[in-house]
């Protein structure tokens, strides 16, 4: 949380603060930026350490990447809290699979539909900042990622000569034409999310939950996200099984796994 | 790892309820670093695995892709996730991985150990709270070993562990442990920091990592696991001085709330806060937070807040709130260790971006004090810092920064330097020999209002025949100031000009009796002179200074006195020797005992001495007899104050 009159922080609250931080530079630091919003618990947290930030208000322009193939439940949660919540909020649409590199495997050629709606968005309205909930525990090109990390002129991430960045030092300037990447939970993990989740109440889309003895660990494309066999019906019971299980997070997001370097070749071009 | 065709999971979870850990208690960062291919990323790996961290199915996709590419397995895989990183078997990025003991969480930072990488070892070592120093048993204490040892000291990482690993290459030969140890130990004796234990192990072969090793039944200390489970987490600074660096200001509505993160210290509802280097004060009327009740009336360290104050002042990014007692430094000239990462080397009067906590300037190099080789610690005097080296330097800026010596409070005092784009290089503040300047510009009077003159400027003018100005020497002791200075008084009053010296010692005696030679009181007695100089200068006066003045900030401000508040006009004048030639001179002999040590911090020798930028004249007496500088200084006066 917030200040309050105790001056100590625990976990949670050392997390939040370092988020806020980041997310207070890049307000000041870019001139144009938004943030992207799946609607997952990670942009859910995303969305509320923002509103922390700012004191309740969400200064940025708020972006749906829409593949058109995400659940129902996820529509009706996004439309539902763009409103309650008074987001600026953005629908952005991707080119059809047929346009994208047909040397990729067939899930993670579909998962580049995203970036390119991505790009087209960015192009559209002139991004400067792209601000995305992605984190260092779900996967290991994420886990090499800086907070601020620049992206060239065609989106690329040219994660072999990354810019130093420390003491919350960050990379606020960059030339024309190219955009920043901000990763305000990069320093969260799975079981932060969710803890923190639970101690904030932030609305959560239900298909986390386990029904008929089945929920989401991770949500993407419905016909490439499949559900993990669990029981967990609620926030306290997730973090339970988190704290138990040795199963990654994206093992059921099929983009991941199709060759050792899929995931790795969708990032460097662009993808979240 | 799951397949797309079996997107299932593993084994259904039983709805267990597992102990709570403490999720109150923050992770602690652990980097491992070390010369590259010292094992590393597979010490990483290894423990991870013995710890039974690793995710299901990791090994076994490792073990396949290692078969693929026709190499032996490596537990470094773990880590190194690029192609790059595994088709060359390196590690080119940093990267952070989560796992946890019995006793607490981790986060485990790797870092790259090539030389071309430091940059990136940089990145991840800098947030860690501890470090594991990995050495290679064969090779022993390497270049990389030394240079990753001096940024960690640099970083301020005093928990160190080191790792002997490779045990299994040299036999677990206890003796070539032995020399290794007492080789790795006394590198870090010389950089003050004192190893909380030195382990001998084999990450390929698991020895020592989390289980004990029967193959060295001669080493009965900590095993890796525990030597991490022994770090502690660094104290929250509540009882520092309250540092709030302001990230922004909002008004999102009717409240205006100044934005930051408290870096150290804690503040309350009611507080006066000193911000720097405006140097306004207000008090916090309140604290804001959203979606907290009740509002919260204090907040500490590592918080980010808002607050309100009681007045309207300007405040803006880049300032310091305080306290008003234990406020920070307030200079425009700092000394830093620093290492680079430019692609062109450092050097004197380069200029670049300085960031330091939420502060953005420009700084130019004023000199590069010496260059430090990490393996021997040995400084070289002058030169460029190269890229990836380290150093001394001397920073200047054009405007009054607030900061901390870093030995006082970490968190003010390290900043980075900005190359274009890219962050270029890191350091470390030192303030040794120069003056903390807020004592110079603090204006406490207040309800002051200039009363005007009945006699102007032009009338005295008319009468004296020439204008009323400042003929500021500066220069080493022993550089012929006060020889050059009586003479030319003398000179100008025999042609009937107005005209007074200002000397040191004279002044020393009275006005400046209660200043001692600290860099404040030096820096305090020059401002007084300049004050006194503007008064003269007033009052038609061709005043004549000469004071070492050695400081350009000191100097600046007596030429702002001048010109600002006087209605004189203000000529630095250099007065030129080389220190050779001031030393055997040496009239008082003050550089004889300063050379003993029976006077500390003199100028030139002990001392740091700013030659003037772009000075109005200057007269060098290494060359120049008294006679021919003083005939230069009448027609400059002849110039400047009587035919202009």
């Amino acid at each position: 949380m917030s200040p309050r009159d105790t001056a100590s922080l625990d976990a949670l609250d050392a997390l939040e603060s370092q988020s806020v931080f980041i997310l207070r530079e890049a307000l000041n630091k870019i001139d144009n930026p938004c943030v992207l919003w799946s609607p997952g618990k990670d942009s859910n947290v995303m969305l509320w350490l923002i509103r922390k930030a700012f004191f309740g208000q969400v200064p940025f322009p708020v972006v749906h990447i829409d593949t058109g193939r995400k659940f129902p439940e996820m529509y009706e949660f996004r439309d539902r809290h763009a409103v309650e919540w008074g987001l600026d909020f953005t629908s952005g649409e991707c080119p059809p699979v047929e346009e994208m590199d047909p040397s990729l495997p067939a899930a993670a050629r579909s998962a580049a539909r995203k970036t390119a709606g991505l790009k087209r968005l960015i192009e559209q309205n002139g991004y400067t900042g792209v601000i995305a909930g992605i984190r260092r525990d779900e996967e290991s090109t994420r886990a090499k990622e800086r907070v601020f990390s620049p992206r060239g002129v065609t989106g690329q991430w040219d994660f072999r000569d990354q810019s130093p960045e420390f003491w919350d030092q960050f990379k606020t300037d960059f030339p024309p034409g190219t955009h920043l990447r901000i990763h305000p939970l990069l320093h969260w993990s799975e079981i932060d999310i969710w803890r923190y989740t639970q101690r904030e109440n932030i609305p959560t889309i239900p298909l986390y939950f386990s029904r008929d003895g089945k929920r989401y660990r991770s949500l993407g494309d419905s016909d490439i996200t499949f559900p993990i066999e669990s029981n967990a019906a609620d926030i306290a019971e997730i973090i339970a099984e988190l704290e138990a299980t040795s199963v990654p997070e994206r093992s059921g997001r099929a983009m991941d796994h199709e060759a050792e370097d899929s995931f790795e070749r969708l990032r460097a071009d662009g993808y979240m | 790892m799951a397949r797309s065709e079996t997107p299932t999971a593993s084994p259904v979870p039983p709805r267990i309820r597992a102990p709570a850990r403490a999720a109150e208690e923050a992770r602690l960062k652990v980097t491992i670093v070390g010369h590259v291919d010292h094992g590393k990323s597979s010490l990483i790996g290894r423990l991870l695995h013995d710890a039974g961290a690793l995710p299901d199915g990791k090994v076994e996709a490792i073990r396949a892709m290692c078969e693929r590419r026709g190499v032996p397995f490596e537990w470094a895989f773990v880590m190194d996730a690029f192609q790059a990183e595994r088709d060359q078997a390196i590690t080119i990025d940093s990267s952070q991985i989560w796992f946890h003991t019995e006793k607490r969480g981790y986060v485990i930072i790797d870092v790259p150990g090539h030389k071309e990488f430091v940059k990136n070892m940089v990145t991840g070592a800098a947030s860690a709270d501890a470090a594991l120093l990995v050495v290679d048993a064969g090779e022993g204490v390497c270049e990389q070993s030394c240079s990753h040892g001096y940024l960690l000291h640099l970083l301020g990482i005093g928990q160190v562990c080191v790792v002997v690993n490779k045990m299994d290459a040299v036999d677990y030969d206890a003796a070539r442990f032995a020399e290794v140890e007492r080789d790795i130990r006394s590198f870090l004796d010389g950089l003050e920091i004192e190893a909380t234990a030195v382990i001998p192990v084999s990450a390929h072969e698991g020895d020592n990592i989390a289980n004990p090793s029967s193959r060295m039944p001669w080493y009965d200390g900590p095993l890796v696991s525990d030597a991490i489970d022994g770090f502690t987490l660094p104290p929250a600074d509540f009882d520092a001085p309250l540092r709030l660096p302001v990230q922004d200001v909002y008004k999102f509505d009717t409240r205006r709330i100044v934005a930051g993160r408290i870096e150290s210290g804690r503040l309350a509802v009611g507080d006066t806060l000193l911000f720097s280097p405006s140097n306004k004060t207000a008090r916090v009327n309140s604290i804001e937070a959203w979606n907290v009740s009740p509002a919260p009336q204090s907040a500490g360290a590592g918080q980010s807040v808002g607050i309100t104050l009681d007045e309207q002042i300007f405040v803006e990014r880049g300032e310091v709130a305080s306290h008003l007692e234990r406020a920070p430094v307030e200079t425009d000239v700092f000394r830093a260790n620093l290492f680079w990462l430019g692609r062109t080397p450092l050097e004197a009067g380069a200029h670049y971006t300085l960031k330091l906590n939420t502060a953005e300037l420009p700084v130019t190099v004023q000199s590069v004090e010496q260059v430090i080789d990490p393996t021997d610690r040995a400084p070289r005097k002058g030169g460029v810092i190269e890229r990836n080296g380290v150093g001394e330097v001397v920073l200047q800026s054009d405007r009054i920064i607030a900061l901390d010596e870093y030995c006082v409070l970490p968190r003010g005092g390290r900043f980075v330097l900005i190359d274009g784009y890219d962050i270029a290089g890191g350091g470390i503040v030192g303030m040794e020999g120069y003056p903390d300047q807020r004592g110079q510009i603090t204006v406490r009077a207040s309800n002051v209002t200039d009363v005007a003159h009945g006699v102007t400027a032009e009338l005295r003018r008319a009468r004296n025949k020439h204008k009323g100005g400042v003929l500021w020497f500066t220069g080493l002791s022993g550089a012929g100031k006060s020889t050059i200075a009586v003479e030319l008084e003398r000179r100008l009053f025999a042609d009937g000009h107005q005209t007074y010296l200002l000397d040191g010692d004279n002044l020393r005696g009275g006005l400046n009796a209660n200043l001692g030679f600290s860099p404040e009181d030096r820096a305090e007695n020059i401002r007084r002179v300049g004050e006194v100089a503007a008064l003269f200068a007033d009052a038609g006066f061709i005043v004549i200074s000469a004071f070492i003045s050695p400081y350009r900030a000191d100097r600046a401000r007596a030429g702002a006195a001048a010109t600002e508040r006087g209605a004189g006009e203000f000529h630095e004048v250099y007065v030129a020797a080389s220190l050779e030639t001031c030393e055997s001179r040496d009239p008082k002999g003050l550089y004889r005992k300063a050379r003993t040590g029976e006077i500390l911090d003199f100028t030139g020798i002990s001392a740091p001495y700013e030659p003037p930028i772009d000075p109005a004249l200057i007269v060098n007496t290494d060359s120049e007899s008294v006679e021919a500088c003083v005939d230069v200084l009448l027609d400059y006066v002849e110039r400047y104050f009587i035919r202009s």
